[in-house]
């Protein structure tokens, strides 16, 4: 299992990162949703992947029953979903609007702040 | 527990509810009272860890390593201190020099936002709570960068954006590997497992992935390209508090995590990073040489002062460290109020372009006194702060031997004296170009431009002959920065090692 998603990983990861080179803003745009989703992926395997009762301590008792899961890495991913879901929706504004202003979808024509 | 510990987040956070709720009348009102109360809490807040120690409030009462840890030690204290002298300025600044339909559109309402993001990222002790307040900051910076919404800010916010989303997803691989491996996010917490885990492979990968999140926050050597594209594009006050304070919070965060974990092989990624401070010193000062607008020059600048800062943390001992802390202080202000002489410029002469400025000495003679203040100080003149702050530094190498640090360093300095001797030749000494009409009228604008200058050249006037009381908190805070035990024993109590 852990290999599986280490390869998945990998694979996200180099998507993105083709992607993000690419001189495209729509493919900039999917890089980005790509790497942070890879990135959530991550942290959920780093997690430690196994099977278990989830963490809830049942009446009478003072631990859960083992084995039992980290409930923290999820915790975590969830924040991150949240995070990264506003700030993507802000850069496919972003994007949307530099397209109208420009004129071109062309990174490499954006240099205007460059000189 | 004391409430005053949290108040950095909580009054800017309730000065934006009260200023998106209230009527448009209020806003501005409420805008700069919110950085004002920043202001004045944060000073209460230095004076109660100067006097009491290390500040700990564990929030929703969870104990140590498991609940969020808000902690508040000297270093803290003076950066939180720094957001709100800078907040309380540029809010008066932007009253009447922010064009009102930005004002409609929420201006004071994000502004608060980002002085609650950066106060909660110097004071959280909980490293994915860092990266939250990471993200609050970016997206509120993210707004008013692009807020007018003009053809440079979009292709400016365009690498900004992009770049400051690689370095989340950076710091958050860092923390998915730290979590991994020790099970803990409490940055007190890691520090005594990494210390306990001595050379490992996975550690030294996060710490990797740590200082590229956070040098690409920081604009250091290879990755800083994102700053000269995109700090001159937004009105002059966004730019000023970006200029002041949002590269210093990557630079807060590496310091933290640089003293704090990652302490254990010095040998490697302490020297790795005086080589990269030098890089970063150098070519940030060369890439200014060659720029014709106001703002792309002082932009260049931050991204070699930067280097000095970091130098210093490479450097590590007592007086280098002192002085990166020093370093900081006086480059917070004098950089923010040169970007706020560049908003006033533009204000009177239309445009940022040294070329067909001039002419401002005759007939500003006052405004170029005050530009004269911050532009002296940045190239390190003595007696101004900035002198002081590279001598703390320049000592502390000389110490060490580092003599190839040293002389980029002193370099630099004269490199930074010749760009800011460019800007007073073209802006203010020449001839004016163009014969313009100088029937500038002395607006409400303006007075409103000009009082956060005097102020801010006032507080680099006092750093600067005043310089001892500044000095021992620099050296206070340099004595808890090296002993992490302290701050570890504040945040986890007496079960630390």
């Amino acid at each position: 299992m852990i290999v599986v998603s280490a390869v998945l990983i990998g694979v996200m990861f180099t998507a993105a990162v083709y992607l993000l080179l690419r001189r495209s803003i729509v493919k900039l745009i999917f890089g980005l949703v790509i790497l942070s989703q890879a990135t959530n992926l991550f942290i959920f395997t780093l997690g430690g992947l196994q099977k278990g009762n989830p963490p809830i301590v049942p009446e009478g008792a003072t631990t859960p029953p083992m084995p039992y899961v980290d409930p923290l890495p999820q915790a975590l991913i969830l924040t991150a979903i949240v995070i990264s879901f506003g700030v993507l929706a802000f850069t496919l504004v972003l994007m949307h609007r530099a397209y109208e202003t420009v004129g071109t979808d062309d990174l490499h024509q954006m240099r205007g702040t460059d000189r | 527990m004391n409430p005053i510990i949290v108040s950095p987040i909580l009054l800017p956070l309730g000065a934006a509810i009260l200023a998106l709720l209230l009527p448009r009348r209020w806003t501005k009102a409420v805008g700069v009272f919110g950085a004002a109360a920043l202001l004045t809490a944060a000073l209460f807040l230095l004076r109660l860890v100067l006097r009491d120690g290390i500040q700990v409030m564990q929030i929703g009462d969870w104990p140590a390593p498991f609940g969020i840890t808000i902690v508040v030690d000297i270093f803290s204290a003076i950066m939180v201190l720094l957001t709100g002298v800078i907040g309380f300025a540029v809010s008066v600044y932007s009253l009447f020099s922010i064009d009102p339909k930005r004002h409609s559109y929420g201006y004071y309402v994000l502004f608060n936002i980002l002085l609650m993001g950066v106060s909660g990222a110097f004071i959280t002790g909980d490293l994915f709570n860092m990266y939250v307040w990471f993200e609050v900051l970016l997206i509120s910076s993210f707004v008013l960068m692009v807020l007018g919404g003009e053809r440079a800010q979009i292709e400016g916010a365009v690498k900004y954006v992009t770049l400051n989303l690689m370095s989340s997803t950076f710091f958050l691989v860092a923390i998915a590997i730290l979590y991994g491996k020790l099970g803990a996010l409490n940055m007190a917490d890691i520090a005594v497992r990494v210390s306990a885990t001595q050379d490992n492979l996975l550690i030294r990968i996060a710490a990797l992935f740590l200082f590229a999140a956070f040098g690409i926050k920081a604009a250091i050597f290879p990755l800083y390209f994102w700053l000269p594209a995109s700090y001159h594009t937004p009105p002059a006050a966004v730019s000023a508090v970006f200029a002041g304070l949002l590269t210093k919070v990557g630079v807060y965060a590496l310091v933290r995590t640089f003293t704090l974990i990652f302490i254990w092989d010095r040998a490697v990624t302490h020297n790795a990073i005086l080589v990269i401070a030098g890089l970063t010193m150098f070519f940030g000062v060369i890439g200014a040489a060659v720029q014709f607008d106001f703002r792309r020059i002082l932009s260049f600048h931050i991204i070699s002062q930067i280097g000095y800062m970091i130098l210093g943390l490479g450097l590590f001992t007592r007086v280098a460290i002192a002085g990166t802390v020093f370093y900081i202080f006086h480059h917070i202000i004098v950089k923010t109020n040169l970007f706020l002489i560049s908003g006033i410029v533009k204000h009177i002469k239309g445009l940022y372009d040294l070329k067909k400025l001039g002419g401002l000495y005759s007939s500003q003679p006052f405004l170029a006194f005050l530009f004269i203040v911050p532009a002296f100080s940045l190239a390190g003149i003595p007696p101004l702060s900035g002198f002081w702050a590279k001598f703390l530094l320049v000592k502390a190498g000389l110490g060490l031997h580092a003599w190839i640090s040293v002389s980029i360093a002193l370099l630099v300095s004269l490199l930074t004296l010749y760009s800011m001797t460019k800007i007073w030749a073209e802006v203010f000494w020449k001839a004016d170009p163009v014969e313009q009409d100088n029937s500038f009228k002395k607006d409400k604008a303006y007075y409103s431009m000009l009082l956060p200058i005097i102020f801010l050249a006032a507080l680099t006037v006092v750093i600067s002959l005043y310089t001892e009381p500044f000095l021992n908190v620099a050296f206070k805070c340099a004595d808890q920065l090296l002993n992490p035990s302290h701050y570890i024993q504040a945040v986890l109590g007496d079960v630390a090692p």
